[in-house]
């Protein structure tokens, strides 16, 4: 994305595009990552609730993989996932291993 | 046709507001500003404006709801004062920085500790570099002038920056003085409505403040910042021009009195500028040359028209109203020195820091000066850079 010079940019740095923020990709800040284990999966949709970026991506009622492109890994998918069977369907990965 | 009225400082500046009658007012209650905001209590009170009030529990909190309402797309004002304006410091950069054009008096006065209620510059001073325009009154009848012109200079489309209107606390803002009123249409067509940038409130057009602006964008919003004040100047003269056809009272960037072929000459803002012009009128009586520069846009400090007006005297004293503690010089001087840096011929310029926490600016302080101006140019010799006058040694 070529960036803007201080002639182009709004005053006082007011936002006026709608839902912007989805160009802002912010998945670079994670040093663990969410992963998804679709056997325990129940599709509760809880991690996609509770997501507070948009990671957490659904199709036709059910979700998918996770958009690590926004993921931060705050873990809170993790943590609020009931699991199957007490199997959790989204454990934490520490990035780089 | 003007109305003659004999009011005080306050009075004259929350009647301007009345007259304007903006969307939403926050402010909190400090001594000397708080007569203004009550008489303009007084106004909403009894249905003379449709201004929203909102009473806060500090000025932290007026200026961070002035910040919302005026996001939001409303005209919007305070007041203030010293330690009140100390209190907003955050807010202010963020008011600026956002550009919402609100406006605030600010009826200056001395920083604690000590702990004083009286009139010295050190609370705008401290304001001076937060990105507000700041238009400093030398009477009553300047303050209600520039409260008008300041809506006018802030919410222009070129410039949407806030503004302070300064004046000196007691010795302005609580004597009674003889002032000309505009008529309420008058007023009210020269700052004309009020006129929407991008606000919060326009549900069709949904925009975002504040957002995180890291090291790849920083810079652009600041340079676009910084070009903005230098269109502050031009906006100004432009608004006092309109101004002048309306109430034949005429003003600029500065007001230079008996300044053109004068060989010394004082700097001083705001009341003390009319004791001294008495003093100057005595010199020049005497024969000798004396004038004075009085700063009204004080920010965006206007550096290139003050050194032509300036460069061409042989010596002239700066008077602060405040300190820089710390730093070199009191910050008219900082300011007018480095207006005059860029010419080879420049005058002497020397500094004096007066009438801290209220103290009394008399004629015999500017004869003084002036005389200490008449030896060093007599005699070449400077006896001291800075100084404090009319204090106990």
């Amino acid at each position: 994305m070529k960036l803007k010079n201080w002639k182009e940019v709004t005053p006082g740095a007011v936002i006026t595009e709608a839902g912007s923020a989805i160009k802002f990709k912010t998945g670079s800040w994670r040093s663990s990552k969410p992963v998804w284990i679709e056997e325990n999966c129940i599709q509760c949709l809880k991690c996609w609730l509770f997501c507070p970026d948009m990671s957490v991506k659904v199709k036709d009622g059910k979700r998918t993989e996770f958009d690590y492109e926004y993921c931060k890994g705050c873990g809170i998918c993790a943590l609020e996932c009931p699991g199957k069977k007490g199997k959790k369907a989204i454990i934490m990965v520490e990035e780089g291993k | 046709m003007a109305k003659i009225v004999a009011v005080t400082g306050n009075e004259a500046v929350a009647n301007a507001l009345r007259q304007v009658n903006p969307d939403v007012c926050a402010a909190y209650p400090i001594t000397p500003a708080t007569e203004m905001m009550q008489r303009f209590s007084s106004f909403v009170s009894d249905g003379k404006v449709k201004t929203e009030i909102i009473l806060v529990e500090s000025e932290h909190s007026s200026m961070s709801a002035c910040v919302g309402a005026s996001a939001a797309g409303g005209r919007v004002m305070t007041a203030t004062s010293s330690q009140g304006l100390a209190l907003m410091f955050e807010i202010l950069y963020i008011a600026s920085g956002t550009r919402l054009p609100i406006v605030m008096p600010v009826v200056n006065r001395a920083l604690s500790a000590p702990l004083n209620i009286h009139g010295d510059h050190s609370d705008a001073m401290g304001a001076r570099d937060t990105g507000w325009i700041q238009l400093w009154s030398e009477n009553g009848q300047e303050a209600y002038d520039n409260a008008i012109q300041a809506f006018r200079i802030a919410e222009h489309m070129d410039i949407r920056l806030p503004a302070m209107v300064c004046m000196d606390g007691f010795i302005i803002s609580h004597s009674i003085e003889r002032l000309e009123y505009l008529e309420d249409d008058e007023v009210r067509n020269f700052v004309g409505e009020f006129r929407t940038l991008n606000p919060l409130l326009d549900l069709e057009h949904p925009v975002s403040y504040g957002p995180l602006i890291l090291t790849d964008y920083y810079m652009e919003f600041r340079k676009a910042q910084a070009e903005v004040a230098d269109k502050v100047a031009r906006v100004t003269l432009d608004v006092a021009a309109d101004f002048e056809k309306l109430s034949g009272r005429k003003y600029g960037l500065f007001d230079a009195y008996r300044l053109d072929d004068a060989e010394i000459g004082l700097v001083i803002l705001n009341s003390a500028a009319g004791t001294s012009k008495d003093t100057v009128d005595e010199f020049r009586a005497k024969g000798i040359k004396a004038g004075l520069l009085k700063p009204r846009l004080y920010r965006p400090f206007p550096y290139r028209e003050i050194g032509e007006a300036l460069k061409h005297l042989k010596a002239v004293c700066v008077l602060d109203r405040a300190d820089a503690f710390g730093g070199s010089f009191g910050p008219v001087y900082l300011d007018i020195a480095t207006s005059l840096y860029a010419y080879k011929e420049k005058p002497v310029l020397i500094n004096k820091i007066y009438g801290l926490g209220g103290r009394d600016y008399l004629p015999q302080h500017a004869e003084l000066v002036l005389n200490e101006l008449v030896e060093i140019v007599k005699t070449g010799a400077v006896k001291s850079n800075k100084e404090y006058i009319g204090v106990r040694e």
